[in-house]
């Protein structure tokens, strides 16, 4: 039998510990750090980088505590002249070849390879750089890598393998010659990449960075000439905070509003108005295709790394995503037709600015198919081709947002809340939980039960979908139908249920997925770090955003039923085919 | 190989003829090894004290008897014929020349642990080996299936890394992974080639149990000295009038390997090859050849190179090469051999050159040091040994 509780010395002293961990986390849980560097929880552990080594007596050289499990009777020393020693000589390698230019680095004040030359007291650097410079791949409209700051930890490489299985990046090269690629160096945007930004997320260091607008950005908002509004997603809300040096999770809505309006955004809206209005697409898409025969199960739309996944892995199966846009692009489209011709502003004067959770955003406003408002408005107004503008002009993850409120100067924790902007502002509960995994589905079945049953849902709250439980799965009553319904969320869970659904064992009608690890508020646009734990804290936070919001239903929205009765008419209308629906693109793998 | 005079008169360094003697008697060791019990054959490899040949030394009766105690329903049992190691030439002659005795004992391996399948890691380079040792493998498996033993091998060719030859790295590669090392535990005998229970041995070591079941473990442990039992084959290289391949007894000195083998002028004898150590004269009476034991002064293991330099190199310009072929083969996964490498190499230069004084070499002995204590695996770990023994024996050559 395995002991459960095993006894250990640590540093001479006799403790205690549950089995089966490694040394590293059993010294963690009992409050001895060991400096590390190359591993990450849940994420990867690839013993690299030699930061972490410890001795255990009777092992012939130093023991790497990350992948190394602690056994009943293990002597274990984390600090001595001979750790000391390895543990800097090992950063010293890394240090070799890394430029030394922190200050003028994007990851300057949240980069673990500066920590920890801090931790253990770098002073010197003694060894000469080996490596000649390495030209940066800015092929992504999302992510800029630039390889001279990378210190080859394989973070990036795991968590696209192992969590996404997307396996755009990877080890090539050998000694001297060893670098993280793409397939035959074309370039992150040349290739089978989702753009979830998960490797940014990760990196220790500034070596996968989100590709920073906020400059172009500024410029557009210094200019008197141009209206500029800005929509936020839910997932904002609960990381802005943490960006800003408060608690992680912090739920900041009001501060967060108060904040933009204070960068000089002329209106600030809401990205849960158009969550609310794609359930309303949405729903009403899944009910028509189980009415007439449609083709099913079919999945979300929203997450736009999922749906480029899709495009290069599965493109045989791309008739079972909904044809929705994502609430981003629906919002754009809004907001350049609806709003523009309500307000009386010349839509080409109209900037919209998106902030994101997220990195795929910012490559799913440049898609080519993305310039609705510009076709609405084509004939109207005689626009020529030169003229045409995309929906959405900017996407700004959460990172780069913190960066423009500490560039302003906004004292973002000690602002007074406010209010979103009508009409573009009003949302329901239902659209704040977009912003977890299985928050969509919630929020569809709220409104496609009540339009199919025609009586209230019994119990708003869908425990059931909630949770980072990888693929959750539930079974819905409406009305004596059942429905077999699944979320999942990161890629590789994801594409266990589209080989179901290709291999025609799929035994479910409607699929959500997102790709960041639980979902939007874990995006590869987010604060760094993100762990599980913090992912909870924020994901507690949405649902307290929905609990606390007079209307959970998004039919209920009442901005929705005006856009409606002024402009759209009816969900899968006319208009809204024409600036709410999309269509998707095959692309190979290579 | 010449019988020359001197050999007649060195009374410590013995010549033994196991492994190339042309028994041609494969099928009767073979037959009759396989009518053995597993614990039978086992034990005789214990009792041999036959240890790995690959230079690393584990015991390869204890390698056996793990895999063999191991329920999985698919074990395998692979011959490491990556022979990568500069100054080593002796398994490309043992395959092309005997290859029936590598086989059989694949084979007995393979009956052991309970395995159906063999592998033989071929080195990239010996493609030229190939046709003829897949005929000898086409024959050898009509013989099993003639005599109703249900085994194949197959030979997994590899594509030119050193790391290759690093047993973890070797079964990434031949899962059509990068060749990189595996975090340990788990080791092979559990958890080797697509996560089964493996057996991997060099195939020098495999040829040597052909000797013990034809022979009898008894013949093989009167031979060699304590902690080093059995003769072992030695790739003489360098400065030496007779290079070639010789197969000794271990436990030999130095000195008489030097008499042997020498030019009459030998500055230092490279053990072990590039990543071996390096013996300067005033240490070869103190130095014997074999595992490192209890025994009197050093005993110095090796893979069978025995590099022997006379006193026309520079022993810079050696550990130039070595530490220019560790920084290339370095499969770059690990920090301490990654950028170690580089930075010895370029550590050296900038020393010889004048750019940093002769300080920067203990600073650079200091990074050997770490990197013994923290690489992961024998490559990094191991380039320690030839640079701190060459710097240490030849500092003024490293700076003048």
């Amino acid at each position: 039998m395995e002991k459960k509780v095993i006894n250990v010395t640590i540093d001479g002293k006799k403790m205690q510990v549950g089995a089966g961990k490694t040394i590293l986390e059993s010294c963690k849980e009992l409050g001895i750090r060991i400096p590390s560097l190359c591993y990450l929880k849940d994420v990867s552990s690839n013993a690299s980088c030699g930061i972490c080594v410890v001795e255990v007596k009777g092992a012939k050289s130093l023991v790497r505590s990350c992948v190394a499990s602690i056994a009943d009777g293990m002597e274990i020393k984390t600090h001595s002249p001979a750790i000391n020693q390895a543990r800097i000589t090992n950063l010293e390698l890394l240090l070799a070849n890394h430029p030394k230019d922190c200050l003028v680095c994007e990851r300057n004040g949240n980069c673990e390879l500066q920590d920890l030359s801090s931790v253990l007291g770098i002073k010197e650097t003694p060894f000469a750089r080996t490596k000649p410079e390495a030209v940066k791949d800015d092929t992504s409209p999302s992510l800029i890598r630039d390889p001279n700051k990378c210190i080859l930890c394989g973070r990036c490489v795991a968590v696209c393998s192992d969590v996404q299985t997307v396996y755009a990046i990877d080890f090539a090269g050998r000694g001297l010659k060893s670098k993280i690629a793409t397939y035959k160096d074309k370039g992150l945007g040349n290739v089978a990449c989702t753009n979830c930004g998960q490797c940014a997320l990760v990196c220790p260091t500034a070596a996968i960075i989100e590709r920073d607008e906020s400059n172009l950005l500024l410029k557009d908002l210094y200019d008197e000439e141009k209206v500029v509004i800005v929509q936020t997603a839910p997932a904002i809300r609960v990381g802005i905070g943490e960006a800003m040096g408060m608690e992680e999770g912090a739920l900041v809505t009001g501060q967060m509003v108060a904040a933009l309006r204070k960068l000089g955004f002329d209106s600030v809206f809401d990205t849960q108005f158009t969550a609310d209005l794609t359930i309303m697409e949405e729903g009403h898409e899944l009910i028509k295709r189980l009415t007439t025969n449609g083709r099913l199960p079919m999945v979300t739309s929203c997450s736009p790394g999922w749906i480029k996944f899709i495009e290069h892995f599965y493109p045989k199966s791309l008739e079972h995503l909904s044809t929705c846009k994502s609430p981003q692009q629906m919002f754009g489209a809004v907001a350049k037709t609806y709003y523009a011709e309500k307000m009386g502003i010349d839509p080409r004067r109209l900037v919209v600015v998106s902030i994101m959770p997220c990195t795929a955003k910012k490559f799913e406003c440049k898609r080519p198919e993305m310039k609705s408002a510009y076709q609405w408005w084509k004939e109207k107004m005689n626009l020529s081709e030169r003229e045409s503008f995309f929906d959405v002009d900017y996407v700004l993850t959460t990172r780069e947002l913190a960066r423009m409120f500490k560039l302003t100067g906004v004292d973002f924790k000690n602002l007074p809340e406010e209010d979103f902007d009508h009409p573009l502002g009003i949302s329901t509960g239902a659209g704040a939980i977009f912003a977890a995994t299985g928050g969509v589905m919630e929020a569809a079945v709220r409104t496609a039960y009540e339009v199919v049953a025609g009586k209230p849902l019994p119990d708003l709250n869908l425990k059931v979908v909630r949770g980072f439980e990888g693929i959750k799965e539930a079974e819905l009553d409406i009305n004596g139908t059942k429905l077999k319904v699944a979320v999942a969320h990161t890629l590789k869970n994801a594409r266990y249920l589209l080989d179901q659904i290709e291999g025609g064992k799929s035994p479910y009608a409607f699929i959500e997925v997102m790709t960041c690890p639980g979902g939007c508020l874990g995006g590869g646009g987010q604060p760094i770090p993100t762990t599980w734990e913090i992912r909870q804290k924020r994901a507690d936070s949405i649902y307290r955003e929905d609990s606390l919001k007079p209307v959970r239903k998004s039919h209920d929205n009442p901005a929705i039923k005006e856009l409606y009765n002024e402009f759209l008419k009816e969900p899968l209308g006319h208009l809204s085919h024409e600036l709410l629906h999309t269509e998707y693109t095959e692309r190979g793998v290579y | 190989m010449g019988e020359g005079q001197k050999m007649s008169t060195s009374h410590l360094l013995k010549r033994a003829d196991f492994i190339f003697k042309s028994d041609n008697d494969w099928e009767d060791v073979l037959k009759k090894n396989l009518n053995r019990t597993a614990n039978e054959l086992i034990n005789e490899l214990i009792s041999s004290e036959l240890k790995g040949r690959g230079g690393a030394g584990f015991p390869t009766g204890l390698k056996w008897k793990i895999s063999s105690e191991i329920k999985a329903d698919e074990k395998f049992v692979i011959c490491n014929a990556d022979e990568g190691e500069p100054g080593t030439f002796k398994d490309r002659e043992i395959l092309s020349r005997v290859p029936f005795k590598v086989l059989t004992a694949i084979a007995v391996c393979a009956y052991v642990i309970g395995a159906k399948k063999g592998f033989i890691y071929l080195r990239g380079e010996y493609f030229f080996l190939k046709d003829n040792l897949q005929s000898a493998i086409d024959e050898f498996e009509r013989y099993c299936r003639k005599i109703g033993f249900d085994f194949s091998i197959s030979i997994f060719m590899g594509s030119g890394a050193y790391i290759c030859g690093e047993e973890t790295a070797l079964f990434e590669s031949m899962e059509g992974k990068r060749g990189e090392p595996r975090n340990k535990p788990p080791f092979p005998s559990s958890s080797g080639y697509m996560n089964k229970p493996t057996v991997i041995n060099n195939v020098e070591t495999l040829a040597h149990t052909y000797t013990i079941f034809k022979y009898g473990s008894k013949r093989f442990y009167d031979l060699g000295v304590q902690f080093s039992r059995g003769t072992k084959l030695f790739s003489v290289s360098g400065d030496t009038p007779k290079p070639g391949i010789y197969e000794l007894e271990l436990g030999m000195s130095l000195v008489d390997f030097v008499e042997e083998f020498g030019d009459d002028d030998t500055k230092a004898v490279q053990v072990g090859g590039a990543s071996g150590f390096l013996v300067p004269r005033k240490r070869f009476p103190e130095t014997t050849i074999g595992f490192q034991g209890r025994l009197v002064g050093i005993s110095l293991p090796t893979g069978g190179s025995m590099m022997l330099f006379n006193s026309s190199r520079s022993m810079y310009n050696v550990l130039d090469n070595y530490l220019n072929f560790f920084a290339e083969e370095s499969c770059g996964q690990c920090t301490p051999c990654r950028v170690g490498c580089q930075q010895l190499l370029k550590g050296i230069k900038a020393v010889k050159r004048g750019e940093k004084n002769a300080a920067y070499l203990d600073k650079l002995l200091k990074l050997a040091e770490t990197m013994t204590y923290t690489a992961k695996c024998g490559l990094g770990q191991s380039v320690a040994n030839s640079f701190s023994s060459i710097v240490e024996n030849f500092r003024e050559e490293m700076i003048y």
